[in-house]
């Protein structure tokens, strides 16, 4: 028997994104990418981006390696952010980071994101949860 | 024999409660627990005898330098060093390599020569030598490894050449566990007049290791991982060698006489003390090499041995696992590194967690031979003498928890 808090770590909705990530293949030559590494557990986010004229997140793609967390959650923020203006997607990883912290966050914005939310029992975790939108906040910098 | 149960309960973290289970302390290579003895030997240095020392008239000061300088001497009988001199008090391995590096290699190797480590290196023993390779424009050479995890020596001579100044290696792997024929290499590297180097990190808190017999020039290691506190490393050097060295920090206490030009350096060790020392860890270093050795370091190697032989089976019956490093425990410390198929060590550091077992998850220092591997972690379960065959079934039970997880 495992204890609640891994059950929220470890929800079905998550390993499913992690072994079956989603928008994961490559886009060439996009507008904006970036790639996000962390050296403590060599978890890996490649993210490229193309947005319209009117700063809407057109295409998007994300290739990587490293614990489900990670990946699981650069795969949940792909489809989070897609159809959003760069804008929206920023404040998406606002109200993101405020989740992970223990603060008050705006659930209509976070929507499927929600999902990540028993990751903040596990401190150590969180950094795996932030790889992707720091990559992301990169990308668009 | 060594009756487990009952060094267990010299340590009083091995009662605590994770998650309502007791914890099982398998990370041993990162870092090692403490027993009540070198504890209290801590506690009592702060109540009766703290004082700086080599310094005071007083009583106080007398008393801690007595104590620190008796601690000097139980690491230099534990590893057998001609003299007391011979043990220079650092922080830590790192630290004791740095020494090696900037004090001897700065000044002793030029651009037509060249240094020697392994691909088993932790950072500590290939990063300062990264650094005098470039600052002095040298080569750095690399013995490489075989695909299970050992040195291979078949291109030993075209390696340790006439031009080779120092083979600076590590003893006993903490990526693999590997013990390295390091008599074979300091054979060799004597043979065309290099100096040598053991990062004994892994070794001398885990097996007998002689000074003399092995013939190195320098040997390096921590106390944190052999029951003592964190703050008290050592560096080993033959007395010729120490004696021509430059120093490595420079201020007090590491002084003759000074002027406001120019200053002399004190007798070795004290040339390589400078400032006011950790003078209270190696009080508990010396605690914990009696608590060593009233086991008796054989004891605590064939200890290892069964440990380790005990992981590898159960270990292997886990479908997908995969062990990092050699199999034969003959060749191989407590030391048990392995990757799962498609689960990250992460996530399995986090469930096992759960259930409170302690192992390491990450490139543990060695990112090179992670990327030599194709592998950005792996996890290790690593032992000491207070751990038994139940800690190990427990840790395959857990591996079978993360299983069922991932299925």
């Amino acid at each position: 028997m495992l204890p609640n808090e891994l059950n929220d770590l470890y929800k079905e909705v998550i390993l499913d994104h992690y072994k079956n990530p989603r928008n994961s293949s490559e886009i060439i030559e996009p507008l904006h990418k970036a790639r996000g590494y962390n050296p403590f557990c060599g978890d890996e986010v490649n993210l490229q981006l193309n947005v319209d004229n009117n700063q809407v997140i057109q295409e998007v793609g994300f290739q990587g390696h490293g614990c489900a967390i990670s990946q699981a959650t650069a795969s949940l923020m792909t489809e989070s952010i897609k159809g959003k203006s760069i804008q929206e997607a920023l404040a998406i990883r606002e109200e993101f980071r405020k989740m992970m912290q223990g603060e008050q966050s705006n659930l209509e914005l976070l929507q499927d994101l929600e999902i990540l939310e028993g990751v903040r029992n596990f401190p150590v975790r969180i950094k795996c949860s932030l790889l992707s939108w720091s990559t992301l906040e990169d990308s668009l910098s | 024999m060594m009756d487990i149960n009952s060094i267990k309960k010299d340590f009083p973290i091995l009662k605590k409660q994770i998650n309502n289970t007791p914890l099982v302390y398998l990370d041993n290579a990162a870092s090692t627990q403490k027993p009540n003895q070198v504890i209290q030997s801590i506690v009592e240095s702060y109540e009766l005898y703290n004082s700086n020392v080599h310094r005071g008239v007083h009583t106080t000061s007398m008393e801690a330098t007595e104590r620190y300088e008796l601690a000097r001497e139980k690491v230099a009988k534990f590893i057998n060093a001609k003299s007391n001199d011979e043990i220079v008090y650092v922080r830590n391995t790192t630290e004791a390599l740095n020494l090696v590096a900037y004090a001897w290699g700065l000044n002793n190797i030029d651009s037509t020569e060249n240094i020697v480590v392994t691909e088993l290196e932790h950072h500590s023993n290939l990063v300062p030598w990264q650094f005098v390779s470039q600052k002095t424009n040298c080569e750095l050479r690399i013995i490489p490894t075989t695909p299970e995890g050992t040195l291979d020596l078949s291109s030993i001579d075209k390696l340790i050449t006439e031009s080779t100044k120092i083979v600076s290696i590590v003893h006993v792997s903490n990526l693999t566990g590997t013990i390295n024929p390091i008599d074979e290499i300091i054979k060799k590297a004597k043979s065309v007049g290099a100096k040598v180097c053991i990062d004994a990190a892994q070794s001398v808190p885990h097996m007998p290791v002689d000074v003399q017999q092995i013939d190195c020039d320098f040997l390096a290691f921590s106390g944190h991982k052999m029951l003592a506190p964190p703050g008290i490393g050592i560096l080993y050097g033959k007395t010729e060698i120490l004696e021509k060295l430059e120093p490595f920090l420079r201020g007090g206490e590491m002084v003759k006489e000074v002027t406001y030009s120019s200053a002399t350096w004190n007798d070795i060790p004290t040339k390589f003390e400078a400032g006011t020392p950790n003078f209270i860890d190696p009080i508990g270093l010396g605690v914990a090499i009696d608590y060593l050795s009233n086991i008796g370091m054989e004891n605590v190697r064939q200890h290892e041995k069964d440990l380790i032989k005990y992981a590898l089976d159960r270990l292997t019956e886990i479908p997908g696992l995969e062990i990092i490093g050699p199999t034969n425990p003959e060749m191989r410390g407590g030391v048990a590194t392995f990757s799962m198929n498609d689960i990250h060590p992460h996530d399995i550091g986090t469930i096992l967690d759960q259930r409170g077992i302690a192992i390491r998850t990450g490139h543990h220092c060695g990112m090179p031979y992670h990327k030599k591997l194709g592998l950005s972690a792996t996890s290790r379960a690593s032992f000491y003498l207070y751990n038994d065959y139940n800690d190990i079934d427990k840790l395959v039970d857990g591996m079978n928890d993360v299983i069922n997880y991932f299925k």
